[in-house]
Protein backbone atom coordinates (compact mmCIF):
# COMPACT_ATOMS: atom_id res chain seq x y z
CA UNK A 1 0.00 0.00 0.00
CA UNK A 2 1.12 3.49 -1.04
CA UNK A 3 2.09 5.89 2.53
CA UNK A 4 1.41 9.10 0.61
CA UNK A 5 -1.21 10.48 -1.52
CA UNK A 6 1.25 11.74 -3.97
CA UNK A 7 2.37 8.15 -4.59
CA UNK A 8 -1.52 6.90 -5.74
CA UNK A 9 -1.47 9.86 -8.16
CA UNK A 10 2.21 8.67 -9.13
CA UNK A 11 0.97 4.93 -10.21
CA UNK A 12 -2.52 6.09 -11.63
CA UNK A 13 -1.08 8.74 -13.95
CA UNK A 14 1.54 6.34 -15.05
CA UNK A 15 -1.14 4.30 -15.99
CA UNK A 16 -2.22 6.52 -18.79
CA UNK A 17 1.00 6.98 -19.70
CA UNK A 18 0.97 3.23 -20.81
CA UNK A 19 -2.30 3.03 -22.58
CA UNK A 20 -0.68 4.75 -25.54
CA UNK A 21 -1.84 7.71 -24.79
CA UNK A 22 -0.36 10.87 -26.29
CA UNK A 23 -1.90 13.51 -23.88
CA UNK A 24 -2.63 13.22 -20.62
CA UNK A 25 -4.37 15.65 -17.95
CA UNK A 26 -3.84 15.90 -14.56
CA UNK A 27 -6.08 18.21 -12.15
CA UNK A 28 -5.08 18.20 -9.07
CA UNK A 29 -6.93 20.95 -6.53
CA UNK A 30 -6.94 21.11 -3.12
CA UNK A 31 -9.56 23.63 -1.24
CA UNK A 32 -10.60 23.86 2.82
CA UNK A 33 -11.47 20.25 2.87
CA UNK A 34 -10.84 18.11 0.01
CA UNK A 35 -8.05 16.96 -2.53
CA UNK A 36 -9.76 16.66 -5.69
CA UNK A 37 -7.98 14.60 -8.53
CA UNK A 38 -8.61 14.32 -12.09
CA UNK A 39 -6.64 12.24 -14.57
CA UNK A 40 -7.53 12.20 -17.89
CA UNK A 41 -5.96 10.44 -20.79
CA UNK A 42 -6.88 10.00 -24.74
CA UNK A 43 -5.45 6.47 -24.83
CA UNK A 44 -6.57 3.04 -25.64
CA UNK A 45 -9.42 3.19 -22.58
CA UNK A 46 -11.10 0.25 -21.92
CA UNK A 47 -14.62 -1.94 -22.55
CA UNK A 48 -17.35 -2.24 -19.92
CA UNK A 49 -16.16 -5.55 -19.00
CA UNK A 50 -12.67 -4.64 -18.56
CA UNK A 51 -13.63 -1.76 -16.90
CA UNK A 52 -15.84 -3.88 -14.31
CA UNK A 53 -12.80 -6.11 -13.13
CA UNK A 54 -9.71 -3.53 -13.12
CA UNK A 55 -10.63 -2.66 -9.10
CA UNK A 56 -10.28 -6.36 -8.59
CA UNK A 57 -6.51 -6.57 -6.95
CA UNK A 58 -5.87 -10.10 -8.91
CA UNK A 59 -6.75 -8.83 -12.63
CA UNK A 60 -4.70 -7.95 -14.74
CA UNK A 61 -4.10 -8.03 -18.20
CA UNK A 62 -1.40 -10.06 -18.35
CA UNK A 63 0.37 -8.18 -20.95
CA UNK A 64 3.18 -5.91 -18.84
CA UNK A 65 4.06 -8.99 -16.52
CA UNK A 66 3.27 -12.36 -18.00
CA UNK A 67 3.42 -14.02 -15.02
CA UNK A 68 1.94 -11.78 -13.14
CA UNK A 69 -1.53 -12.44 -11.27
CA UNK A 70 -2.12 -8.96 -9.84
CA UNK A 71 -2.76 -5.47 -10.31
CA UNK A 72 -2.64 -3.20 -7.32
CA UNK A 73 -2.79 0.45 -8.75
CA UNK A 74 -6.27 0.72 -8.82
CA UNK A 75 -7.49 -1.22 -5.83
CA UNK A 76 -4.62 0.56 -3.80
CA UNK A 77 -6.52 4.02 -4.34
CA UNK A 78 -9.67 2.61 -4.24
CA UNK A 79 -9.60 0.98 -0.78
CA UNK A 80 -7.41 4.31 0.52
CA UNK A 81 -10.11 6.02 -0.36
CA UNK A 82 -13.20 4.15 0.80
CA UNK A 83 -11.17 4.07 4.11
CA UNK A 84 -10.46 8.11 4.49
CA UNK A 85 -14.43 9.15 3.25
CA UNK A 86 -13.42 10.08 -0.39
CA UNK A 87 -14.81 9.21 -3.24
CA UNK A 88 -13.66 7.68 -6.48
CA UNK A 89 -15.11 7.10 -10.14
CA UNK A 90 -13.63 5.64 -13.30
CA UNK A 91 -15.04 5.85 -16.62
CA UNK A 92 -13.62 4.56 -20.02
CA UNK A 93 -14.31 4.32 -23.79
CA UNK A 94 -12.23 2.11 -26.10
CA UNK A 95 -10.08 3.80 -28.22
CA UNK A 96 -11.48 7.02 -26.52
CA UNK A 97 -9.65 7.39 -22.83
CA UNK A 98 -9.90 6.93 -19.38
CA UNK A 99 -11.36 9.26 -16.87
CA UNK A 100 -10.12 8.73 -12.77
CA UNK A 101 -12.08 11.06 -10.48
CA UNK A 102 -11.17 10.70 -7.01
CA UNK A 103 -11.27 13.05 -3.63
CA UNK A 104 -9.54 12.65 -0.73
CA UNK A 105 -10.97 14.09 2.79
CA UNK A 106 -8.01 16.45 3.97
CA UNK A 107 -9.90 16.56 7.22
CA UNK A 108 -10.16 13.17 8.34
CA UNK A 109 -7.54 11.21 9.97
CA UNK A 110 -7.13 8.30 8.15
CA UNK A 111 -6.48 10.30 4.86
CA UNK A 112 -2.81 9.97 3.88
CA UNK A 113 -0.52 12.26 3.99
CA UNK A 114 -0.11 14.23 1.38
CA UNK A 115 3.50 13.94 0.15
CA UNK A 116 5.54 15.16 -1.75
CA UNK A 117 4.14 16.76 -4.45
CA UNK A 118 7.16 18.56 -6.31
CA UNK A 119 9.39 15.13 -7.20
CA UNK A 120 6.12 13.36 -7.87
CA UNK A 121 5.42 16.39 -10.70
CA UNK A 122 9.44 16.08 -11.43
CA UNK A 123 9.08 11.83 -11.77
CA UNK A 124 5.59 12.31 -13.86
CA UNK A 125 7.54 15.28 -16.30
CA UNK A 126 9.95 13.43 -17.17
CA UNK A 127 8.80 9.56 -17.40
CA UNK A 128 9.84 8.43 -20.89
CA UNK A 129 6.27 7.16 -21.44
CA UNK A 130 4.77 10.41 -21.50
CA UNK A 131 4.25 11.59 -24.78
CA UNK A 132 2.33 15.05 -23.22
CA UNK A 133 1.55 16.00 -19.91
CA UNK A 134 -0.22 18.90 -18.35
CA UNK A 135 -0.63 19.17 -14.96
CA UNK A 136 -2.72 22.01 -13.61
CA UNK A 137 -2.53 22.46 -9.73
CA UNK A 138 -4.98 24.22 -7.53
CA UNK A 139 -5.22 25.62 -4.04
CA UNK A 140 -8.42 27.70 -3.02
CA UNK A 141 -9.13 28.37 0.73
CA UNK A 142 -10.24 30.93 2.36
CA UNK A 143 -7.20 33.09 2.07
CA UNK A 144 -7.34 33.11 -1.70
CA UNK A 145 -6.47 30.89 -4.54
CA UNK A 146 -3.02 29.83 -6.35
CA UNK A 147 -2.67 28.38 -9.78
CA UNK A 148 -0.23 26.83 -12.07
CA UNK A 149 -0.49 24.85 -14.56
CA UNK A 150 2.65 23.43 -16.94
CA UNK A 151 2.96 20.72 -20.13
CA UNK A 152 5.58 18.64 -20.73
CA UNK A 153 5.93 20.22 -23.96
CA UNK A 154 6.70 23.57 -23.05
CA UNK A 155 9.15 22.64 -20.08
CA UNK A 156 10.55 19.99 -22.15
CA UNK A 157 11.20 23.09 -25.08
CA UNK A 158 13.09 25.20 -22.42
CA UNK A 159 15.18 22.29 -21.06
CA UNK A 160 16.09 20.22 -24.31
CA UNK A 161 16.14 17.20 -21.83
CA UNK A 162 14.56 15.59 -18.86
CA UNK A 163 17.86 13.15 -18.18
CA UNK A 164 20.52 14.90 -17.44
CA UNK A 165 21.13 16.03 -13.72
CA UNK A 166 21.04 19.53 -14.31
CA UNK A 167 17.94 19.98 -16.06
CA UNK A 168 16.21 17.75 -13.80
CA UNK A 169 17.78 19.92 -10.82
CA UNK A 170 16.33 23.19 -12.77
CA UNK A 171 13.09 21.66 -13.07
CA UNK A 172 13.01 20.60 -9.44
CA UNK A 173 13.93 23.95 -8.38
CA UNK A 174 11.43 25.64 -10.98
CA UNK A 175 8.86 22.92 -9.14
CA UNK A 176 9.61 24.07 -5.72
CA UNK A 177 9.53 27.54 -6.73
CA UNK A 178 5.73 27.14 -8.09
CA UNK A 179 5.19 25.18 -5.05
CA UNK A 180 6.48 27.48 -2.60
CA UNK A 181 4.38 30.41 -4.10
CA UNK A 182 1.23 28.46 -3.07
CA UNK A 183 2.28 28.37 0.65
CA UNK A 184 0.39 31.20 1.20
CA UNK A 185 -2.83 29.92 0.40
CA UNK A 186 -2.29 26.55 2.97
CA UNK A 187 -4.50 26.04 5.53
CA UNK A 188 -4.41 24.41 9.52
CA UNK A 189 -7.43 21.52 9.21
CA UNK A 190 -8.96 20.45 12.21
CA UNK A 191 -8.80 16.72 11.38
CA UNK A 192 -12.32 15.01 12.81
CA UNK A 193 -11.47 11.56 14.63
CA UNK B 1 12.43 31.13 -3.39
CA UNK B 2 10.63 33.48 -5.67
CA UNK B 3 7.55 31.83 -8.09
CA UNK B 4 10.36 31.12 -11.03
CA UNK B 5 8.45 32.45 -14.71
CA UNK B 6 9.48 30.18 -17.59
CA UNK B 7 11.51 32.74 -18.73
CA UNK B 8 13.52 32.56 -15.72
CA UNK B 9 13.66 28.86 -16.12
CA UNK B 10 15.27 29.52 -19.42
CA UNK B 11 17.84 31.95 -18.47
CA UNK B 12 19.33 29.48 -15.89
CA UNK B 13 19.44 26.76 -18.44
CA UNK B 14 21.25 28.62 -20.95
CA UNK B 15 23.38 29.74 -18.18
CA UNK B 16 23.95 26.21 -16.77
CA UNK B 17 24.45 24.94 -20.26
CA UNK B 18 27.66 27.28 -20.70
CA UNK B 19 29.50 25.98 -17.91
CA UNK B 20 28.93 22.98 -18.59
CA UNK B 21 30.06 22.55 -22.17
CA UNK B 22 33.91 24.20 -20.26
CA UNK B 23 33.93 20.74 -18.37
CA UNK B 24 31.90 18.17 -20.51
CA UNK B 25 36.17 17.53 -21.90
CA UNK B 26 36.03 14.82 -19.57
CA UNK B 27 33.33 13.02 -21.79
CA UNK B 28 32.00 9.50 -20.09
CA UNK B 29 28.48 8.99 -19.98
CA UNK B 30 26.94 7.11 -17.43
CA UNK B 31 23.45 6.15 -16.76
CA UNK B 32 21.10 5.43 -13.60
CA UNK B 33 18.18 3.72 -14.09
CA UNK B 34 15.62 3.63 -11.35
CA UNK B 35 12.75 1.36 -11.00
CA UNK B 36 9.31 2.93 -10.39
CA UNK B 37 6.62 0.43 -11.20
CA UNK B 38 3.66 0.47 -7.89
CA UNK B 39 6.34 -2.06 -5.85
CA UNK B 40 8.85 1.26 -6.09
CA UNK B 41 6.75 3.79 -5.35
CA UNK B 42 5.41 2.08 -2.97
CA UNK B 43 9.05 1.33 -0.96
CA UNK B 44 10.19 4.98 -1.95
CA UNK B 45 11.82 5.33 -5.30
CA UNK B 46 10.49 8.76 -5.57
CA UNK B 47 13.00 9.90 -2.57
CA UNK B 48 15.78 7.53 -4.13
CA UNK B 49 15.38 9.88 -7.09
CA UNK B 50 15.53 13.15 -5.74
CA UNK B 51 18.52 12.27 -3.32
CA UNK B 52 20.37 10.85 -6.35
CA UNK B 53 20.04 14.82 -8.36
CA UNK B 54 21.21 16.23 -4.92
CA UNK B 55 24.01 13.77 -4.22
CA UNK B 56 25.15 13.90 -8.21
CA UNK B 57 24.62 18.10 -8.13
CA UNK B 58 26.41 18.25 -4.79
CA UNK B 59 29.25 16.43 -6.25
CA UNK B 60 28.99 18.44 -9.22
CA UNK B 61 28.80 15.09 -11.43
CA UNK B 62 26.95 16.25 -14.39
CA UNK B 63 27.82 13.08 -17.26
CA UNK B 64 25.23 11.03 -15.41
CA UNK B 65 21.52 10.54 -16.42
CA UNK B 66 19.12 9.90 -14.31
CA UNK B 67 16.09 8.00 -16.11
CA UNK B 68 13.41 5.68 -14.63
CA UNK B 69 11.60 2.42 -15.59
CA UNK B 70 8.79 0.22 -14.72
CA UNK B 71 9.37 -2.79 -12.27
CA UNK B 72 12.84 -4.80 -12.68
CA UNK B 73 11.41 -8.27 -11.10
CA UNK B 74 12.73 -7.45 -7.93
CA UNK B 75 9.75 -6.49 -6.04
CA UNK B 76 11.61 -8.13 -2.36
CA UNK B 77 14.45 -5.38 -2.30
CA UNK B 78 12.90 -2.13 -3.86
CA UNK B 79 14.08 0.24 -4.09
CA UNK B 80 15.63 -1.07 -7.35
CA UNK B 81 17.89 0.85 -9.25
CA UNK B 82 20.32 -0.04 -12.14
CA UNK B 83 23.74 1.80 -11.85
CA UNK B 84 25.45 1.62 -15.76
CA UNK B 85 28.60 3.28 -16.16
CA UNK B 86 31.82 2.80 -18.02
CA UNK B 87 34.72 0.20 -16.19
CA UNK B 88 31.99 -1.09 -13.90
CA UNK B 89 29.91 -4.08 -14.30
CA UNK B 90 26.35 -3.28 -14.69
CA UNK B 91 25.12 -3.35 -11.37
CA UNK B 92 21.76 -3.61 -10.19
CA UNK B 93 21.35 -2.69 -6.29
CA UNK B 94 18.23 -2.57 -4.00
CA UNK B 95 16.73 -1.60 -0.81
CA UNK B 96 18.43 1.78 -1.83
CA UNK B 97 17.14 4.51 0.38
CA UNK B 98 18.76 8.26 0.70
CA UNK B 99 21.77 7.04 2.80
CA UNK B 100 22.63 4.12 0.39
CA UNK B 101 22.27 6.77 -2.71
CA UNK B 102 25.19 8.96 -0.93
CA UNK B 103 27.28 5.46 -0.70
CA UNK B 104 26.83 4.62 -4.33
CA UNK B 105 27.79 7.65 -5.77
CA UNK B 106 30.78 7.95 -3.54
CA UNK B 107 31.77 4.40 -4.07
CA UNK B 108 30.41 3.14 -7.10
CA UNK B 109 30.78 6.11 -9.30
CA UNK B 110 33.79 7.70 -7.62
CA UNK B 111 35.64 4.72 -6.12
CA UNK B 112 34.17 2.27 -8.27
CA UNK B 113 33.92 -0.51 -5.72
CA UNK B 114 30.70 -2.70 -5.96
CA UNK B 115 28.40 -2.05 -2.14
CA UNK B 116 28.17 -5.65 -1.65
CA UNK B 117 25.08 -5.61 0.78
CA UNK B 118 23.02 -3.87 -1.62
CA UNK B 119 23.85 -5.55 -4.52
CA UNK B 120 21.22 -7.92 -6.59
CA UNK B 121 21.09 -8.84 -9.81
CA UNK B 122 18.22 -9.71 -12.47
CA UNK B 123 17.32 -13.27 -12.54
CA UNK B 124 19.97 -15.47 -14.56
CA UNK B 125 19.62 -15.60 -17.77
CA UNK B 126 17.37 -18.99 -18.53
CA UNK B 127 14.91 -17.94 -15.84
CA UNK B 128 14.93 -14.18 -17.29
CA UNK B 129 14.00 -15.44 -20.44
CA UNK B 130 11.59 -18.30 -19.58
CA UNK B 131 9.60 -15.91 -17.05
CA UNK B 132 9.01 -13.24 -19.70
CA UNK B 133 11.03 -10.03 -18.39
CA UNK B 134 8.73 -9.90 -15.25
Amino acid sequence: MHRYISDFILDITQNSFEANSTKVELYFCENERYLNLIIKDNGSGMTSDVLKKVLDPYYTDGIKHKKRKVGLGLPFLVQSVHESGGSFEISSKPNEGTLVKCSFDLCNIDTPPIGDICTTFLVLYCDPKAKELIIKREIKTSKGRGYYEYSKSELLDILGDFSTVSSLCLLRDFLKSQEEDLIQYNIDRTIIF
Amino acid sequence: MAKMTLEELRNLRSLKQSSLQKRSIEGKEGQIVIGMGTCGIAAGAKTVLDAFLSELDAQGITNISVTQTGCMGLCYVEPTIEVIVPNMPDTIYGKVDAKVVKLIVKEHLINHKLINDHLFDRPSADIYAKDGDK
